[in-house]
């Protein structure tokens, strides 16, 4: 297979991954286009930071800021860290569940393209005529009133890639439930699984709400509805309800997996198993429910009064139980446990107390009557930097690390891997630790400039250089990945040689098949027990049989692409119904052409049957991998 | 497993539609969906009543001017009988009988036609004799979303029925189609439940001021 690869050319690798339905390969996809889009939010923080180095700076204009700071926001939580779990999800947990692939194979690849068009076509606001600029929760009363396309690219563009999250999150669930091989029972998951399946079930209950929202902004701002305009009976608390009740679950469909990826990583580098297993599943559930009865206390300067605040308050409080608990089981895996301080490990070791910190302002934020005076300052901002980044950010930069072999074969250097790991720990404190103090002082967020001697300029220029060092960081990582894939010095099925569960007992990376034969799990952490019974690979749970694989597909695509093509045309036919816009007559036609595209591309995938195909037993044993026992 | 096996009547499984793993996926990834579908019409229900009877000035009309009970009666018999004949079709598709499958969508999906029907005539009516439209105020948008999110779904639905019937109008039953249809008839039902709420919810709640 891997011969064949090497030798085609550019075009039919490209139309490969255009078609794909192998998770791995998706993986792949939603791994470089989260990063580019990390990338892409990083230089608009680091465009953020450099305004605000100096008093009075006048290095972007506060129209920009505004654009900037909305399109950091936006693109950091949906196109980068969440489209980055989905790549560990699609790597990892159809291997560490024993599954040749995920339940819906098809559905997965349009997941990737319909997050992919959704962002493209949100970014591409920055060339046609400018970017959302309501900040990234878009509050109704701020983006009716907001000039120009941005607000339309924001609602169009998230509309079309949360769709592709909802499918995902959906895939997942059945993935998880259905296709577990013979013996991994639920209580014999590995985190990293039961994260993903908490998380998935959040992203299902969770963005409904966010798309019924999105609609609704749809329809006031294109089609003239009149669902936050008072003058008309409207409501714009209406939309802070919608857009929280998916914003708050939306915070823990990000950091459930990454608390996921660091239990898996701990234990492995403990040599431990993870220390009260079930106290953890259950933690990660409850916190699951917890999420979804606290949107509130993002309104608590509303005016929804006392007692809806209180409430809210308690409930928030009641989340730090469940995270205490997985706080202290961390703690306790790594108690007595043969330490290995590898690149993932360091991230997992300073996660715990840059985590902790940020629960810390978190349960001061969610006292109602405190939080009036921190609401809106920066404060806030170095609160909720500290358990992004402090906890997604760092789970994702330890997840590259700890899966990288997994997913391409190659180990990432440590050296270097070790070198980012300090830079990025030191660049993430200097920036945010002080805006703790720069926002008990005063300072406002959101503010595009700051006048001098209010105290406030040494601070933000400490801000401003850990800033760079975390550039610096993220550059040393893409230097790192570039010398470790031209250098491909291929590694085995366990290159940390510590594995546990049983994403390490198949090749790296897996043949396309993955399992040639489905393993038999007989317990928590599978391949550490075929290890500690001396054996160095799973027994099987089956003779070798022919395996189904589902075919390739260009539907996702072209689906996707017309969704994206058809949003063009719902945002510029308000231009022309302006009546001044006689240039936007095409409009109309290109909102139908395009959802006929997408409409079209389903009714052939339903008309066409899709069985799939087989690898037949004697094609199996030919190869030369391991595994091929009768 | 050969998906274009043939079946009869006495070889034909107990469950049809959950017989293949990908039968079985299906069914649970749909009814997955239609847990979020829940949580979608719940947040437009919800925009409904914070908005419902908000309009700018007094000369507008308000929910107990418009609605007439009789109309949605009859609209909500339709949707209600229509789910009625999903459940039979499905009981000859567990008995392997497809012409009798057959027929029960075909009037499932003209139940179903006469509902939408219905429904446009009413919408007509309120923009024509009410001037209640989707924007002449807070409430027209929220009454216009909530009911015509549920007539889109409608919409689909026939589409989807009709696809099935059509690509599937000669060749009977077996285990690559049955879960296809048993899901639509899912998806059928659900879009009935919501109906039910919308009945409560608008109309009758409305009635009653």
């Amino acid at each position: 297979m891997s011969t064949v690869a090497e030798k085609r050319g550019f075009l039919a690798v490209l139309w490969d991954y255009l078609t794909t339905v192998d998770h791995k390969k998706i993986a792949i996809l939603y791994l470089v286009s989260g990063g580019f889009f990390f990338l892409v939010g990083g230089i608009e923080a680091m465009l953020i930071r450099i305004q605000l180095a100096v008093p009075d700076n006048d290095f972007v204009s506060a129209g920009l800021y505004n654009e900037l700071l909305t399109m950091h926001g936006t693109t950091m939580i949906f196109l980068a860290a969440m489209p980055l779990l989905f790549a560990f999800m699609n790597a990892v947990v159809p291997l560490q569940i024993g599954a040749r692939d995920v339940a819906f194979p098809f559905l997965n690849s349009l997941g990737f393209w319909l997050f992919f068009f959704g962002g493209i076509f949100l970014n591409l606001s920055w060339f046609l005529g400018g970017a959302p600029d309501a900040g990234w929760t878009s509050y109704a009363s701020l983006s009716i009133a907001s000039d120009g396309h941005g607000i339309d690219f924001y609602v169009l563009g998230l509309q079309i890639s949360g769709a592709g999250t909802l499918i995902a999150g959906i895939n997942f669930l059945v993935t998880i439930i259905n296709m577990r091989a013979p013996g991994m029972t639920y209580m014999r998951m590995p985190l990293f699984t039961w994260s993903t399946f908490v998380a998935s079930a959040l992203i299902l209950f969770a963005f409904p709400p966010l798309t019924v929202g999105l609609f609704l902004m749809l329809f006031e701002r294109m089609f003239g509805a009149n669902f936050f305009n008072v003058a008309m009976g409207g409501n714009t608390i209406i939309w802070e309800h919608l857009f929280w009740i998916f914003g708050h679950p939306e915070v823990y469909i990000l950091i459930l997996p990454a608390f996921g990826i660091f239990s898996d990583i701990i234990s492995t580098f403990s040599k431990k198993r993870l220390f009260g297993y079930a106290a953890m599943v259950f933690a990660t559930v409850l916190i699951g429910f917890l999420g979804f009865m606290v949107w509130a206390h993002h309104m608590f300067t509303t005016g929804l009064g006392p007692t809806a605040n209180a409430i809210f308050a308690v409930a928030t409080m009641a989340i730090a139980v469940p995270t205490g608990v997985k706080i202290f089981n961390w703690l306790l895996t790594m108690w007595g446990g043969s330490i290995r301080f590898t690149t993932p490990m360091l991230y997992a070791v300073a996660f715990i107390p840059s985590f902790v910190a940020g629960g810390v302002t978190g349960v001061m934020l969610a006292s109602a009557p405190a939080d009036y005076q921190y609401h809106d300052s920066y404060f806030v901002v170095a609160h909720f930097h500290y358990v992004i980044i402090g906890g997604v950010v760092l789970g994702l930069l330890a997840g590259t690390h700890f899966y990288w072999p997994k997913m391409f074969g190659t180990m990432l250097n440590e050296t270097l891997g070790k070198i980012t790991f300090w830079l990025f720990l030191i660049g993430f404190h200097g920036t945010f630790f002080i805006q703790h103090f720069l926002g008990l002082m005063g300072m406002p967020r959101r503010i595009w400039k700051y006048l001098p001697n209010q105290g406030l300029d040494l601070f933000n220029m400490i801000s401003t250089i850990g800033a760079f060092f975390m550039a610096v960081a993220v550059i040393v990582l893409i230097a790192n990945v570039i010398i470790t894939q031209v250098k491909n010095v291929r590694v085995g099925n366990d290159p940390w040689g510590d594995g546990r569960t049983l994403e390490w007992a198949i090749s790296s990376p897996p043949p396309y098949y993955n399992f040639k034969q489905l393993p038999l799990v007989r317990g928590l952490d599978p391949l550490w027990i075929e290890k500690m019974e001396g054996r160095t690979e799973m027994t099987p749970a089956e003779p070798l049989g022919d395996i189904h694989m589902p075919n390739n597909s260009f539907i996702p695509f072209v689906m996707s692409l017309g969704l994206f093509i058809a949003a063009f045309g719902a945002m510029y036919q308000v231009d022309w119904r302006a009546s001044d816009g006689a240039e936007y007559v095409w409009s109309i036609p290109v909102l139908i052409i395009g959802m006929l595209i997408t409409i079209g591309s389903m009714a052939v995938r339903s008309m066409k049957d899709d069985h799939g195909y087989h690898i037949h037993k004697e094609d199996l044993m030919d190869d030369h991998d391991k595994g091929g026992r009768e | 497993m050969d998906m274009n096996k043939k079946y009869t009547a006495r070889t034909w499984p107990e469950s049809p539609e959950k017989t293949t793993l990908e039968g079985k996926n299906k069914f649970l990834g749909f009814w997955l969906f239609l847990g979020g579908e829940t949580v979608l019409f719940a947040s437009l229900f919800a925009t409904y009543l914070a908005l419902k009877d908000k309009v700018p000035s007094n000369d507008h009309y308000l929910a107990a001017d418009m609605f007439e009970l009789p109309l949605v009666f009859i609209m909500t018999m339709l949707l209600l009988t229509s789910s009625l004949t999903s459940v039979y079709a499905m009981y000859h598709m567990k008995n392997h009988n497809y012409q009798k499958m057959q027929t029960w969508l075909l009037i499932t999906v003209l139940l179903g036609l006469g509902f939408l029907c219905f429904e446009i005539y009413e919408f007509n009516h309120y923009v024509h004799e009410f001037h209640h439209t989707f924007t002449s105020s807070a409430f027209g948008s929220a009454f216009y979303t909530l009911v015509g999110f549920h007539g889109a779904h409608v919409v689909v639905g026939l589409g989807w029925f009709t696809l099935l019937l059509v690509r599937n109008a000669k060749r009977g039953l077996n285990l690559y189609n049955a879960p296809k249809f048993f899901v639509a008839s899912l998806y059928w039902h659900f879009i009935d439940v919501v109906w039910v709420f919308i009945f409560t919810v608008v109309y009758l709640m409305g009635m009653v001021g």
